[in-house]
């Protein structure tokens, strides 16, 4: 195998790894613009991937299953605002018990909700068809850049998300108003913007896309179920958030970064080749760099005294009447 | 009918005990419904898990060795949350204590026998607190997230044990794994499984709540998380303040792995990151963050994960059930404690004006 095509395949594996790490994230962004910190990502995504997957076996549509998945994420994240919203509750803690919750959840129904002829579990059982790649005429032979045009439809789908969202964010009346949500709730609101409402949309919408990609993991890239799936990709999707600055335009960059390495990972694993670096340190790299991405741009923002790259009132509750 | 959420003028005490008990049977009704869903009966599921946890002699002591860390974990991240500082690292900080404690039992074998045990929970603290204390510094000096470097630093900590797990420490027959500790350092059982541990974490309950009801610096602790700017005129040193109990939540979650691997694992080996740190979270928040009733909430969760673990075989039933109900009464508890403070108005729909 020459050059060319080993980093050709590695940036192959990345795509195919990186696209439900994408979805994730990318709906992060849009919760964590909006002021709402969701750290129920991993449990929702491992929702998703179970309801996409069941929903697919027992009807035999791949659609179906996406949206389903879609639908389940989603509706976690409606919780999650429900809690963290209305009620106010803490959202680290909310976040952190709805990832119990989901993976509990996912792990127990994925036992529950199989063939009868599998002793009802779905561990084990193949789909009659899965995400294939498509290939795009002429363009997927061009070496390395032809791994981007040999692809899942899934991910070709992010090709258009990802500048789609960076425009809306930033070039649009609806993104202002999501980020001036997520920067400065009280000014959003004496503008006569419902910031609650707003949040409880873009909270769900995170959840669409979290469904969406742990969808992705089960129906394409791994097309199987198995208990916690998702094994960190959540977390990871967390970090990568932060990686991009919250700046949907920055998130590919971060895929590909985290997802190459984490698949880098796995296919000098796989080819037993003899490294320099422990396997184990490729995979804590994703969380070195972001803390260090963290520290970096808090420093930064500090020195200038400009805005840092966060929404500022991630994390905070809002209520009209209190301070 | 309409309603606003208003706030009360000081913290409900009724509700502060109210809720729990309310989000315990929300969440066994709640339960009752994922179980009715999968054909399984909901009375008989949950005496099974109460028979799993508390039905033999075995099944009690398995279920005080797993309170043990459990209760130590929270204790941990409830001096940091009395700070508001956000501590999710206990995992984290949990996974170096262990590394500390083999490192002393594994390279530091001049030391003589006696002396391996003290000093191997020593670094087990130590470990801990370092690990701990690094997020601490970070938020102190440049206000870096705590939640997210926390989180990551989980993340870490887990892949550096994995290497050495696996490779650089690995023992040269097990396939993973350190060596096993010298038998001379390994915590004592006096009744079946449970260990001497269960002394360490009772007394630390006492002193903890001594140090955070009774002394200056608990005093200041409350003072930072009520009301960060008041006591800042007040010449409290903040910056001070959330170093310190930083690296003291992060010695105690490392006091638990030292204690734990000591007693129960005997080794660094798979299964180190066991979710002790993660779940030590909710015993904290489950219980206000007080550290008698830190022991009751372990005791607790610690009971729904052995008696979950027996339902595979009792009722055919995955363990993943222990989650969910974990999971459950978590959700209920934070939808409530919103009353703690607040109270709902109804008013009449808004008539014309």
């Amino acid at each position: 195998m020459n050059t060319f095509e080993l980093i050709t395949k590695l940036l192959a594996a990345t795509l195919a790894m990186g696209t439900g790490l994408t979805y994730a994230t990318l709906g992060e962004v849009f919760a964590e613009k909006s002021g709402i910190l969701n750290l129920g990502l991993e449990g929702t995504m491992l929702i998703g991937a179970l309801s996409g997957f069941a929903m697919a076996f027992h009807t035999g549509s791949l659609v179906l299953g996406i949206i389903f998945a879609m639908f389940a994420g989603g509706f976690f994240s409606l919780m999650h605002a429900f809690l963290t919203i209305t009620l106010r509750s803490n959202q680290v803690v909310t976040g952190l018990a709805i990832t119990m919750f989901g993976t509990g959840l996912a792990n127990f129904l994925g036992k529950r909700v199989g063939p009868v002829s599998n002793n009802l579990n779905l561990v084990g059982v193949n789909l009659s068809s899965k995400f294939e790649n498509i290939q795009i005429p002429a363009l997927h032979k061009i070496p390395i850049i032809g791994a981007f045009f040999d692809v899942s439809i899934l991910t070709y789908l992010l090709y258009l998300l990802l500048p789609l969202s960076w425009f809306f964010m930033y070039k649009t009346k609806y993104g202002l108003t999501l980020r001036s949500v997520g920067e400065a709730p009280r000014t959003a609101a004496a503008m006569g913007i419902n910031v609650n409402k707003t949040r409880y949309f873009y909270t769900v919408i995170g959840g669409f896309f979290a469904g969406v990609g742990g969808a992705a993991l089960s129906l394409s890239f791994i097309p199987s179920w198995n208990d916690s799936m998702t094994g960190g990709i959540g977390w990871i999707a967390i970090a990568l958030v932060i990686f991009s600055a919250w700046n949907p335009g920055r998130v590919a960059i971060g895929t590909l970064i985290f997802g190459g390495i984490t698949s880098l990972q796995f296919f000098l694993q796989a080819s037993g080749f003899k490294m320099v670096i422990p396997v184990q340190f490729l995979a804590i790299a994703p969380y070195f760099i972001t803390i260090l991405t963290l520290i970096f741009m808090t420093i930064r923002s500090l020195n200038r005294q400009g805005s840092f790259a966060s929404p500022s009132a991630l994390g905070t509750p809002f209520a009209i009447d209190e301070k | 009918m309409r309603f606003r959420i208003e706030k009360r003028n000081e913290k409900s005490k009724k509700m502060q005990i109210l809720i729990p008990l309310y989000s315990l049977l929300i969440s066994a009704i709640l339960g009752g419904f994922v179980l009715i869903l999968s054909n399984a009966n909901p009375i008989d599921t949950y005496i099974a898990i109460f028979k799993g946890a508390f039905g033999s002699d075995t099944k009690i002591q398995y279920t005080l060795v797993k309170m043990i860390p459990l209760l130590m974990c929270g204790l941990a991240v409830g001096i940091a949350f009395r700070l508001r500082f956000w501590n999710i690292g206990a995992e984290g900080q949990y996974v170096m204590g262990v590394i500390g404690i083999t490192w002393v039992m594994q390279f530091w074998t001049w030391l003589p026998g006696v002396l391996l045990l003290p000093v191997g929970l020593l670094m087990a603290i130590i470990f801990g607190g370092f690990w701990g204390g690094i997020p601490g510094a970070l938020k102190a000096q440049w206000r870096v997230d705590e939640t997210l470097t926390t989180l990551m630093m989980n993340y870490i900590a887990i892949g550096i044990a994995e290497f050495l797990y696996i490779s650089a420490w690995k023992a040269p027959k097990n396939n993973m794994g350190t060596v096993t500790f010298p038998e001379i350092a390994w915590i004592d059982r006096f009744w079946g499984k449970v260990h001497y541990g269960i002394f360490i974490v009772l007394i630390l309950v006492v002193v903890l709540y001594y140090i955070l009801y009774k002394t200056r610096w608990g005093f200041e602790l409350n003072m930072i998380g009520k009301n960060s700017e008041a006591a800042r005129c007040q010449g409290v040193s903040i910056k001070r303040n959330i170093i310190i109990a930083m690296i003291v939540s992060g010695g105690i979650a490392g006091l638990a792995g030292g204690i734990d691997s000591a007693a129960v694992t005997h080794s660094l080996t798979k299964g180190v990151n066991s979710g002790y740190g993660f779940t030590g979270i909710i015993v904290a928040w489950m219980s206000g963050l007080n550290p008698f009733i830190s022991i009751i909430v372990a005791l607790f969760l610690a009971a729904l994960h052995t008696g979950s673990d027996a339902l595979q075989i009792t009722m055919r039933l995955p363990s993943a059930m222990g989650e969910v109900l974990q999971g459950l009464i978590l959700l209920p508890l934070l939808a409530g404690s919103i009353f703690i403070d607040h109270r709902i108005i109804f008013t009449r729909a808004k008539r014309d004006k």
